[in-house]
């Protein structure tokens, strides 16, 4: 059983309700418990930092305070959403990098009865703990439905691998671990190469065509790929992949329809959970017409061709991993 | 402060020159800006670079060139969408993302933000942050329907009947902002952050 801080953020608590939802279940199946910080505040996301600098340190300096005054074994903070994650790691470690800043803050904390020292928390991302600390093989072990014939787009976005504060537990272009999950629970994997691309983030709000140029990009590549469903690890990725979809369409008379569900939903049903219990159909683009390719048995692999001998050698196409 | 690549020009503020001041308030920057190789890799790598008026690349070659005024009524900083390629990808290890939430600062701080076609961008972030410092938490529909009002009532009307609609259906929007319990202790830490100094000018 291993024990975590758990820091939900603004969206799970009601927009991205069934991403906590759905940890909380799979989380049992994986021997996780998650502490929530108690009281903790929204991390300030994108907007605080372009108002106000040392404000927008401190805000995020008392959710670090909170979760260090509260977690009295040295357990590490979870983030399930990805600018929160980032918000907080980036926020420790410039506290660390700059004394001046760290003063300034701890300042700002001291108006409040509280202190922060740098380092003494350490933040992970949700997919960080289930791929590194809990380990595929657990994860496998939890199969009981696998999830054979879906084909799965899956989607890391920005601020988990990038910019990688500290190093970080994936590669920045090109991340894997997603892939690697998914497939342990027996969804076939597509190719995805704008899987570390941006969705927008809230260019929705200040330039609209900029947003859906981005988020056409992301499902076109999916689509084109193949993929069935994208899943997704931060709710601001959803959110604008899901909402939006509609609305790419218009802008580019195309006709996507691809539902975007959380990655945990998908362990979720692979776990053996039922639609309902993992929230299916919160989503605006209804994901049951594409779970509805799940078969019981794994898909015989395609017949490779024998390669024509009219064509230049080429070398064997990339395996992921 | 040592420059590393060129020397100061004409001094502006504060005796410093417009580079020297974006570094001071940038966290983590010292002094890599100054060591822009003018190679473009985050210009190339940028999502949202066709639709800038300059490019990163462009902009911090305006900023050595003490090109204030240009620079910070630029869209540039309120088109970056966070997304930190260039920040992995530049080989002088440059804090593009970070300098761009400076500059927005800046530009805010002194009135050339409303110049750009990005000019909307500040009012989102003044939202957003009022209802943190009320609530402790963000509000969604909040956020969107008073933003929209102000700026784009037609986008309210589609958003309310269109998505909005069918992300409350959905349960997937609170009607009502949630407050954390200790707001009065978030509001003295902010009150205190404000008063040391929002933008935090001490070379950090």
């Amino acid at each position: 059983m291993q024990t975590y801080s758990y820091y939900p953020g603004c969206a799970l608590e009601r927009n991205a309700a069934v991403y906590h939802d759905s940890l909380m279940a799979v989380a049992e199946s994986l021997d996780l418990t998650f502490t929530e910080v108690e009281d903790w505040n929204c991390c300030g996301a994108t907007e605080y930092i372009t108002i106000d600098l040392i404000p927008a340190y401190a805000l995020v300096g008392r959710n670090l305070a909170l979760a260090a005054e509260q977690n009295c074994n040295g357990r590490s903070l979870v983030a399930p959403c990805s600018a929160c994650f980032l918000n907080l790691k980036k926020t420790d470690h410039y506290l660390a990098q700059s004394p001046e800043l760290n003063r300034q803050v701890n300042q700002a904390l001291a108006a409040g009865g509280l202190h922060y020292d740098p380092g003494s928390v350490h933040v992970k991302h949700l997919l960080e703990i289930v791929a590194e600390d809990v380990g595929f093989e657990k994860v496998a072990r939890a199969v009981k439905r696998p999830l054979y014939g879906l084909k799965v787009a899956p989607y890391y976005g920005c601020l988990i691998v990038r910019p990688a504060f500290d190093g970080t537990f994936d590669d920045a272009e090109q991340p894997s671990s997603l892939d690697v999950l998914m497939r342990t629970i027996g969804a076939e994997v597509v190719d995805f190469p704008a899987k570390a691309q941006c969705c927008g983030g809230h260019m929705t709000q200040i330039s609209e065509e900029v947003a859906l140029h981005l988020i056409h990009q992301l499902l076109k590549n999916a689509v084109d790929h193949g993929a069935d469903v994208i899943a997704a690890i931060c709710p601001m990725c959803q959110l604008n992949l899901d909402a939006y979809q509609d609305a790419v369409n218009k802008h580019y008379g195309t006709d996507f329809h691809i539902p975007i569900l959380y990655f945990t939903q998908l362990l979720g049903l692979a776990f053996g959970f039922g639609e309902a219990t993992m929230g299916i159909g919160q989503e605006l683009v209804d994901a049951r017409p594409a779970l509805a390719n799940i078969q019981s048995k794994p898909l015989k692999p395609p017949r490779r061709k024998r390669p024509s001998k009219k064509e230049l050698p080429m070398p064997p196409k990339l395996q992921e991993v | 402060m040592n420059r590393i690549v060129n020397q100061p020009r004409g001094p502006t503020t504060q005796g410093r020159t417009f580079s020297e001041e974006v570094i001071a308030q940038t966290p983590g920057d010292d002094p890599r800006l100054s060591m822009c190789l003018q190679c473009g890799t985050c210009g190339g790598s940028c999502p949202s670079g066709a639709d800038m008026d300059y490019s990163p690349r462009e902009l911090f070659a305006m900023i050595d060139a003490d090109m204030r005024g240009e620079v910070l009524s630029s869209n540039t900083p309120w088109y970056c969408v966070s997304c930190y390629y260039c920040m992995v990808r530049c080989p002088q290890d440059i804090h593009i993302t970070d300098i761009m939430y400076t500059l927005k600062r800046m530009a805010i701080q002194e009135g050339f933000s409303q110049e750009s076609n990005a000019k909307d961008a500040p009012d989102f972030s003044e939202t957003f942050i009022d209802f943190v410092e009320n609530y402790g938490r963000s509000f969604e529909l909040g956020l969107a329907t008073l933003y929209h009002l102000r700026h784009h009532p037609m986008n309210a009307m589609r958003m309310a009947t269109g998505m909005g609609f069918d992300l409350f259906r959905r349960g997937r929007m609170n009607l009502l902002p949630t407050r954390i319990d200790n707001i009065d202790q978030l509001q003295a830490i902010l009150a205190e952050a404000k008063a040391i100094g929002g933008n935090g000018d001490a070379n950090l």
